[in-house]
C-alpha cells in the first residue's frame, strides 16, 4: 500500500483535555490525519459559531490508543475562538482538516541540529526532535517562554534531545533571557549544521540570523492567523524572496507554514 | 434561452472566485473524482502578477468574513504556463475570472484566453467592492459594466459563456444585470462581496452566510424584472437548504465562496445532494 498523502477533513473527537500550565493540552482522534502527519504540520479546526478556522500545530501524534491513532495540540486561550475549543469537554465532536502545510525538511545525513522553539508555538519541534534522532541526528533543544507556565515539557524531549536548554525571560526556572539574547551562543555551542525554530516572529528571525551568521541552515515554522488553513484563501501572505531571487509573497499556510529562515523578508513581515 | 447555451453554463454547484485557491489545494477534499466536471472559477486574473495586499486580508465578522485580498495572482503569462494546464488536465471546467485596470486589459486578457485550450468560459470581475480591487478599471455605473463585458464578449468565441460577476447591490442590480446581458453576457453572477469595513476603517468587502439575505433580495428583483437574463447566485452559501434558496428564487446555479474556507468539502457535498433534483426549467 502507498503511504496515505494529502489532507482530509474529518470529524475529530476529543479524548483527552489536559491544562498545563497556561496552555490547553487536547488529545485527538481525528481518522486519517494521524497517519500522514509529518513535523511542522498543522492542522485547522472549526469553532462553533466562526467561519474562519483555527490553525493549531500538531505537538505529537500517537499511531495507537485504547481510541486509535490520535494527535494532541496545544491550545493558547487568546480569543473567543480558542476559549471555546480549550473548554471542548472529552467527547465532543470536531471538524478538523489536516494534516495541513509543508513540513520540516529532515537533512539527508547525521548532522547537527539546533532546535529552538518559543511557547506553545514550541509544540512541532517535540516529533521534529524524534525524526531528527531515529535519522541518528545530534540534537540540541531549546524551549523558551515569557515564564514557567508557557513553557511546554521538555521532559519527554530528553529521550530525542542530547540537550535540552530552557530559557525564561523572567528567569522563573533555566536561564534568564530570550532567545535573541542567547541563540548565537546555543548555535556556536551546539554546532549546529541546521537551526530549526518555531515562534514568534522575533524568535524565527534572531534564530534565522545566527544560523546564517554560523553559516548553517535554518527552517522556520511561521505563525501566521491563517483564515481557512488549506491555501483556498490567499488570506496569509508571507513575503519572500524565491529561489530565482525574486521578491514574492506566498501563502504560510500552502506554501509554509515551515520555510528557509533566509528566505523569508523579515523586514516585510 | 437555447439548449446549446444553457448546457455551457455551469451548475448547478460551482467555486466562487478566489476561494478555490489554485485547484490544486481543493482538489484533496473533492472525493475520489477529484476536480473532474467541477465548475470552478479562478481567483481574478490580470496581466501582469500582483503580490497582493498587506495583511491583515481576511478578518471574522458576525456570521462571515471581511476580505481585501488585493487579487493576488501571477499574471496571465504564468497562469496560462501552469495553473491552468493543470486545472484542465484535473478535469475542471474553468472559467477564468478576469480583472483588468482598463477596458483594453479586459479585452486582451479575453483575447488572449480565447486562444487557451480548456477554456469553458470567462467570469468578467466588474463587482469588486469600491476600492478593494486596488486599481481595477472602476465601475462605478451599470453602463460601465457593460462596456467592459461588450469589450470582453467581442474577443471571446460566441459560444462559450461570459458571465457578469455584479455587486449586490439592490438599488442597481437590475439595470446593470440587463446592460450586461445585453452586452453580450451569458448569464450574470450575483454577486460579488459587500463593501465593507474592517474594524480599523480598511476597505474590504463581506462575505458568507451575514451576506445570503442581500444577495437572495438582488437575485430575486433580477429574475422579476429581467427573467431572460439566467443569474448564478453567489453569497453566503453553505449547506442544501442555503443553495436551495436561490434555485427556487430562480438561480440557474450556485457559486460556494467563503463556506469552502470553513470546510473544503462543501462544493463535493452540495454537488452530490443537488446533482439529481437539478433539472433546468429554462431547457424544456
Ligand atoms: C478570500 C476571498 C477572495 C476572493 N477573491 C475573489 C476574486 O479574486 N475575484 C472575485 O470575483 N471574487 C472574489 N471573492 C468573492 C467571492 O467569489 C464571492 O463572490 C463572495 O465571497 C460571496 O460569496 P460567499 O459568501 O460564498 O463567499 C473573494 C472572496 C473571498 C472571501
Amino acid at each position: 500500500m502507498p503511504e496515505p498523502t494529502g489532507p482530509v477533513h474529518v470529524e475529530g473527537e476529543v479524548v483527552a483535555t489536559k491544562r498545563v500550565g497556561a496552555y490547553r493540552h487536547l488529545t485527538l482522534t481525528a481518522p486519517g490525519v494521524p497517519e500522514r502527519f509529518r513535523a511542522g504540520n498543522f492542522v485547522a479546526v472549526s469553532v462553533a459559531g466562526h467561519v474562519a478556522r483555527r490553525a493549531l500545530w500538531i505537538h505529537r501524534v500517537r499511531a495507537s490508543s485504547a481510541f486509535g491513532p490520535t494527535l494532541d495540540v496545544v491550545l493558547e486561550a487568546r480569543g473567543s475562538g480558542t476559549q471555546w475549543l480549550a473548554a471542548q469537554p472529552v467527547g465532543a465532536r470536531v471538524a478538523i482538516t489536516g494534516p495541513l502545510g509543508r513540513p520540516f525538511a529532515l537533512p539527508k545525513e547525521a548532522v547537527s541540529c539546533l532546535l529552538v522553539g518559543e511557547g506553545y508555538a514550541a509544540a512541532p519541534l517535540f516529533p521534529l526532535a524524534e525524526r531528527l534522532r531515529e535519522r541518528g541526528c545530534a540534537v540540541s533543544l531549546v524551549v523558551s517562554a515569557p515564564d514557567e507556565s508557557r513553557l511546554l515539557s521538555a521532559l519527554e524531549a530528553r529521550r530525542s534531545a542530547r540537550s535540552v536548554t530552557v530559557l525564561t525571560a523572567d528567569g522563573s526556572v533555566g536561564q534568564r533571557g530570550s532567545v535573541a539574547d542567547h541563540v548565537d551562543d546555543l548555535v556556536r555551542r551546539s554546532d549546529a549544521d541546521v537551526v530549526y525554530a518555531a515562534g514568534p516572529t522575533d524568535t524565527l528571525r534572531a534564530a534565522a540570523g545566527a544560523a546564517e551568521r554560523a553559516g548553517a541552515w535554518s527552517q522556520v515554522a511561521v505563525e501566521t492567523a491563517v483564515p481557512c488553513g488549506t491555501g483556498l484563501c490567499h488570506g496569509c501572505p508571507l513575503p519572500v524572496v524565491g529561489e530565482d531571487g525574486v521578491d514574492r509573497v506566498v501563502r504560510a499556510c500552502a506554501e509554509g507554514p515551515v520555510v528557509r529562515g533566509d528566505r523569508v523578508r523579515w523586514d516585510a513581515v | 434561452m437555447g439548449r446549446g447555451v444553457s448546457a455551457a453554463l455551469p451548475g448547478p454547484v460551482m467555486v466562487a472566485a478566489g476561494c478555490g485557491g489554485t485547484g490544486r489545494e481543493l482538489e484533496p477534499f473533492c472525493g475520489p473524482d477529484g476536480l473532474a466536471g467541477l465548475d470552478l472559477a479562478t481567483r481574478s486574473i490580470t496581466l501582469d502578477a500582483r503580490a497582493g495586499g498587506p495583511g491583515p486580508r481576511v478578518v471574522e465578522a458576525p456570521g462571515g468574513l471581511v476580505n481585501a485580498v488585493g487579487l493576488p495572482n501571477p499574471g496571465l503569462e504564468h497562469f496560462l504556463a501552469t495553473e491552468l494546464p493543470w486545472l484542465v488536465r484535473a478535469g475542471a471546467r474553468v472559467f477564468v475570472s478576469i480583472a483588468g485596470a482598463t477596458m483594453g486589459e479586459y479585452a486582451d486578457l479575453a483575447r488572449r484566453l480565447s486562444r487557451a485550450p480548456g477554456v469553458a468560459g470567462l467570469e468578467v470581475n466588474v463587482g469588486a467592492p469600491d476600492e478593494v480591487g486596488g486599481g481595477l478599471f472602476e465601475v462605478r455605473e451599470p453602463f460601465h459594466a457593460a462596456s467592459v463585458i461588450a469589450a470582453v464578449r467581442r474577443e471571446f468565441p460566441a459560444d462559450r459563456p461570459v458571465l457578469a460577476k455584479l455587486r449586490p447591490d439592490v438599488s442597481r442590480v437590475v439595470e446593470s444585470a440587463r446592460a450586461c446581458h445585453d452586452a453580450g453576457a451569458t448569464a450574470v453572477v450575483i454577486g460579488n462581496s459587500v463593501p465593507a469595513a474592517f474594524p480599523d476603517g480598511r476597505a474590504g468587502g463581506l462575505s458568507g452566510p451575514a451576506l445570503a439575505p442581500i444577495t437572495l433580495r438582488c437575485v430575486g428583483v433580477v429574475r422579476r424584472s429581467v427573467p431572460a437574463v439566467p443569474v448564478i447566485a453567489c453569497g453566503g452559501v453553505h449547506d442544501v437548504a442555503s443553495a436551495r434558496t436561490y434555485l427556487a428564487a430562480g438561480a440557474v446555479a450556485v457559486q460556494v465562496g467563503t463556506a469552502l474556507l470553513h470546510d473544503p468539502t462543501t462544493v463535493a457535498r452540495l454537488r452530490v445532494a443537488l446533482d439529481p433534483s437539478h433539472d433546468l426549467q429554462e431547457d424544456a
